[in-house]
């Protein structure tokens, strides 16, 4: 059998060491009538043969490597180096599991250590903990964690309605027995300053994105008037950000967010038909012990040499269980330390350049796109790697004419989350998309426009 | 044997990626939105190499050696799942593709949903929850909105046993609900009265793990279960034990409405220092409209088989962007399919007898709180007659420098100094007599000289760690800062 190493003879002896007669034996307590039921499972394969059936199963799909991919809409195609990979498939990492025992698991524990100063970094926070589910999970947290600072008394929270439409559904899910109003993101036109307008003393905090689900950037002035506006009333500015883009844009702690989330997908991780994903969080020091998850921090061992620990867990499920922050044990750890790895190679000028190079090339696509005529480019503010596109056809026919004919993952059709952009087309545009294949977009689109 | 940080041999002008030079005339970026510095390390890719496997080194992982750490199951984690899952026609996929370009990996997702069903009894599952804690906040969530549909609003109570893990209480409150306690008898079982005390119309249910975390099948499970249910709740069953259960029985025939699958644990993917893991909630036909989604169902199952996304009619919502963790999903399904129900069925046979085996070779030195034939784990206490002030700490600290992962140490919280141990069933006779044997001389050592114990370990890159600086105010350091 697969995986264990018993023998019959093994078994016999230990049997008798444990002084029964047969292996059913040990399954006493187990109420008769439903012991040993006949399972109804396809016959066991060798490892030769799953792999080659696992093979056909995945070429019955058609990847990324075999399409222009203009698909973003929360999950993306970077690059990732090849060092990440490599690295992250050292079974000394993978195999092993939540540091517990610190003096035989410094290597899990510091590379978080380093990730949380990177996260840190990235965000212009002070402290950030070793992951979340993903970006939309990290909401969720970001909403509870703002209510505890709020002592539990304030029962709103404020949606900007470009914040991610499936983030805002698990913020909405994970709060339900919480007797919250989830408000601000039923109309569409809700910027900034309406979101500040909707801000009161029951506030707990407002939740924006920048660059928001449209791709659509918000200036620091205006964020940090937000800001100003949520603290006036005592509640939490949390910003979810795309982590790419913060190799060029302000981090939102220059503009006074209180908490950073967002899907950390991006650095170092592979698209993987949405997961595994790691959420991002970061904080102010000062809500570090309202914060959820694991935390590791600096410190010294018997002898004074410098060593890293699990931090603050009197916080945790473990040690609290019904008065813990949240109910997090597994993370995903891997996922960060893909993005550390994947952080660490780059470095601030390769972030940059990545950030750059998605930059230019969604604005190159965007104004080739907009000279079509029958296109037109939707908002007037700074954008990212996405941007809006109102299309003369239909979006689903754009979509299909688009894959069929031309093997390009065209978008993601607006309509389906907001009924005024029915005929929109959100497009996405990053460094792994080649001048060529934009141009084979933009060849597409006016083919099918005339 | 310290590794110094990044940001430490971090020298401005190196990288370690270079990226291709723009292809289209460059933009103009907007002044007012950037940055002026980003704090990140700058290494060569030599050094990041070097940085990262001499910190892996620091580990002890299941590939390094025994970890016997229990409740978490930490079985060998085969090597053709990690191949499998990076085909670039699993990892290249984007979640939001049109459903006919993801026929392959949506058919994997869906026969993966039965084979859950199968080995549960439940029969619809969702694949969403990323993780085991994330599967029972979305299983409390789906009992109290089906009650609250029934119009029993008032119920607002979970129960959970003693010996519960610590995520059990933590969900109920995210839920909104309140947790009552329910102690354990005198031989690890639910406290059957204590249980009919605290039964009324504003229980929503139970949440029980069976076996429980003593490793200690409930030997009144139908009993406890039934009455759940004749109060009018439902009992969620935690899954974090299942590998002791696989082909043993159905949990859907115990009584349970709603259990989440552990696939990190049961399903053999990897831990990864701490997740990424899978939660796969199942439930009862009378539960399905409300799991999170979407799930993949198949439509034309006679004809053309296509597999499609719904979200269940009265969905609790999305627990989770997309549909899962899916790179584990892949892995799990591998490890089914190579095992079939015979294998399984092996798989908790070994997994409990590996348990029993052990436990025979250390039970006249190790107090056995409960003297029952436990599952696939069991707990001792770790005091040592004749050595009173040794502790299950310092058995667990003596244990690395025999080069073992330590077991669970201090839970469950109703047994006194608590030593958690789960061998599974992928270790071989060898290494439990190693183990035994270590654990036995141990116990010598903690007669003859105490003092090696309360100084362990001796041999690991480090010593024991000061814990409590790394949490005070004045001495907390959560990330690097230069200067410090």
């Amino acid at each position: 059998m697969p995986y264990i190493p018993n023998t019959d003879a093994d078994r016999a002896a230990m049997l008798a060491a444990i002084g029964v007669e047969r292996i059913e034996d040990l399954f006493h307590d187990v109420p008769e009538e439903v012991r040993f039921p006949e399972l109804s499972l396809p016959e066991p394969l060798s490892e030769l043969e799953i792999q080659q059936e696992l093979l056909w199963l995945s070429e019955a799909n058609a990847d990324l490597n075999h399409m222009a991919c203009f698909l973003g809409a929360g999950a993306y195609r970077h690059f990732i180096p090849s060092v990440v990979d490599q690295l992250i498939s050292r079974g000394e990492f993978y195999t092993a599991y939540t540091p517990y025992q610190p003096e035989i698991s410094q290597g899990t524990l510091q590379a978080i250590f380093e990730y949380q100063s990177m996260i840190c970094g990235l965000t212009g926070m002070e402290v950030a903990n070793a992951s979340h589910y993903d970006g939309a999970t990290a909401v969720a947290e970001a909403v509870i964690m703002a209510l505890n600072v709020g002592r539990r008394r304030r029962k709103k929270v404020i949606l900007s309605p470009t914040l991610h439409p499936q983030y805002r559904d698990v913020a909405r899910t994970y709060t339900q027995g919480m007797g919250l109003t989830l408000v601000g993101d039923d109309d569409l036109g809700n910027g900034p300053e309406a979101l500040a307008a909707l801000c009161d003393g029951d506030t707990a905090c407002i939740i924006v994105q920048n660059p928001d689900f449209l791709g659509q950037l918000y200036s620091p002035a205006e964020l940090q008037a937000l800001a100003d506006a949520a603290h006036g009333y005592g509640a939490l500015l949390v910003v979810v950000v795309d982590p790419i883009s913060l190799g060029l844009f302000a981090s939102p702690g220059d503009y006074g967010a209180d908490v950073v989330v967002g899907e950390g997908q991006p650095l170092g991780n592979p698209i993987s038909f949405g997961g595994p994903y790691l959420g991002f969080f970061a904080t102010r020091k000062k809500y570090v012990r309202s914060m959820a998850g694991r935390i590791v921090g600096e410190t010294v061992d018997t002898q004074g040499r410098r060593g890293f620990v699990l931090a603050l867990s009197t916080r945790e499920q473990h040690i609290r269980r019904e008065k813990a922050t949240s109910n997090i044990c597994s993370n995903e750890a891997l996922c960060a330390l893909a993005a550390a790895v994947y952080l660490a190679a780059m470095g601030p000028r390769g972030l940059r350049q990545v950030a750059e190079l998605c930059y230019h090339k969604a604005h190159y696509a965007a104004s080739e796109i907009a000279r079509l005529p029958g296109y037109e480019l939707v908002g007037a503010r700074p954008f990212f790697k996405e941007f809006v596109v109102r299309c003369p056809r239909p979006v689903d026919e754009t979509l299909r004419y688009l894959l069929e004919e031309w093997a390009i993952l065209g978008g993601y059709a607006l309509g389906q989350d907001y009924p005024e952009l029915e005929d929109c087309l959100l497009v996405c545009v990053t460094e792994m998309n080649s001048r060529e294949e934009i141009q084979e977009l933009v060849e597409a689109l006016a083919e099918l426009g005339q | 044997m310290t590794e110094p940080l990044l940001y430490e041999i971090s020298k401005a002008g190196r990288c370690s990626c270079r990226l291709p030079e723009p292809d289209v005339p460059p933009a103009e970026l907007p002044a007012d939105y950037l940055r002026e510095d980003l704090p990140l390390p700058e290494v060569s890719e030599l050094d990041l190499v070097r940085h990262y496997v001499r910190l892996s080194q620091l580990n002890h992982a299941v590939d390094t050696g025994f970890y016997p750490l229990g409740s978490c199951t930490m079985k060998y984690n085969p090597k053709i799942n990690e191949a499998v899952c990076r085909l670039s026609g699993f990892a290249q996929l984007h979640p939001l593709q049109p459903v006919e370009t993801v026929q392959g990996a949506m058919q994997l997702m869906y026969e993966l949903q039965e084979f859950l069903a199968e080995i549960s009894g439940l029969p619809a599952i969702s694949l969403q929850p990323a993780a085991g804690a994330h599967g029972e906040l979305t299983g409390v969530l789906i009992m109290r909105k089906a009650l609250y549909d029934r119009g029993e609003m008032q119920r607002d109570v979970i129960l959970v046993p003693d010996s519960a893990h610590g995520t059990n209480p933590a969900s109920t409150s995210m839920s909104g609900l309140k947790v009552v306690e329910i102690p354990s008898d005198e031989r690890g079982n639910v406290d059957l009265d204590a249980l009919r005390a605290n039964l009324s119309e504003r229980v929503v249910g139970l949440m029980l793990t069976n076996p429980n975390t003593l490793g200690l099948f409930d030997e009144h499970v139908l009993e406890v279960t039934r009455r759940v249910h004749e109060a009018g709740g439902l009992v969620y069953g935690d899954g974090a034990n299942l590998n002791a259960l696989l082909g043993i029985c159905k949990p859907a025939d115990l009584g349970f409405d709603v259990l989440h699958f552990n696939l990190h644990k049961t399903f053999s993917t990897p831990h990864g220092g701490g997740g990424p893991g899978a939660g796969p909630v199942g439930v009862t036909a009378e539960l399905a409209p409300y799991l999170p989604g979407p799930i993949v169902v198949l439509e034309n199952e006679d004809e053309r088989p296509f597999y499609t996304w719904r979200m269940p009619a009265k969905s609790i919502g999305r627990v989770k962007s997309f549909y899962g963790n899916f790179g584990v999903l892949v892995r799990a399904y591998t490890y089914i399919r190579m095992l079939g129900a015979e294998g399984l069925r092996r798989v908790a046979e070994n997994a409990v007898l590996n348990a029993n085996y052990l436990l025979s070779r250390i039970r006249d030195v190790y107090p056995l709180p409960y003297d029952r034939t436990c599952m696939h784990e069991f707990v001792v206490e770790g005091r040592i007659e004749g050595a009173p002030d040794v502790r299950a700490l310092d058995i667990s600290k003596r244990l690395m420098d025999y080069g073992f992962h330590p077991p669970t140490n201090y839970f469950p919280l109703i047994v006194h100094e608590a030593l958690m141990i789960e061998p599974t069933e992928t270790e071989s006779k060898e290494t439990l007599d190693a183990f035994a044997e270590a654990l036995l001389k141990i116990a010598e050592e903690a007669r003859e000289d105490p003092e090696l114990l309360h100084n362990a370990p001796h041999t690991t890159p480090l010593g024991r760690l000061d814990e409590v600086r790394a949490s005070h105010p004045k001495t907390m350091r959560l990330r690097y800062a230069p200067g410090c």
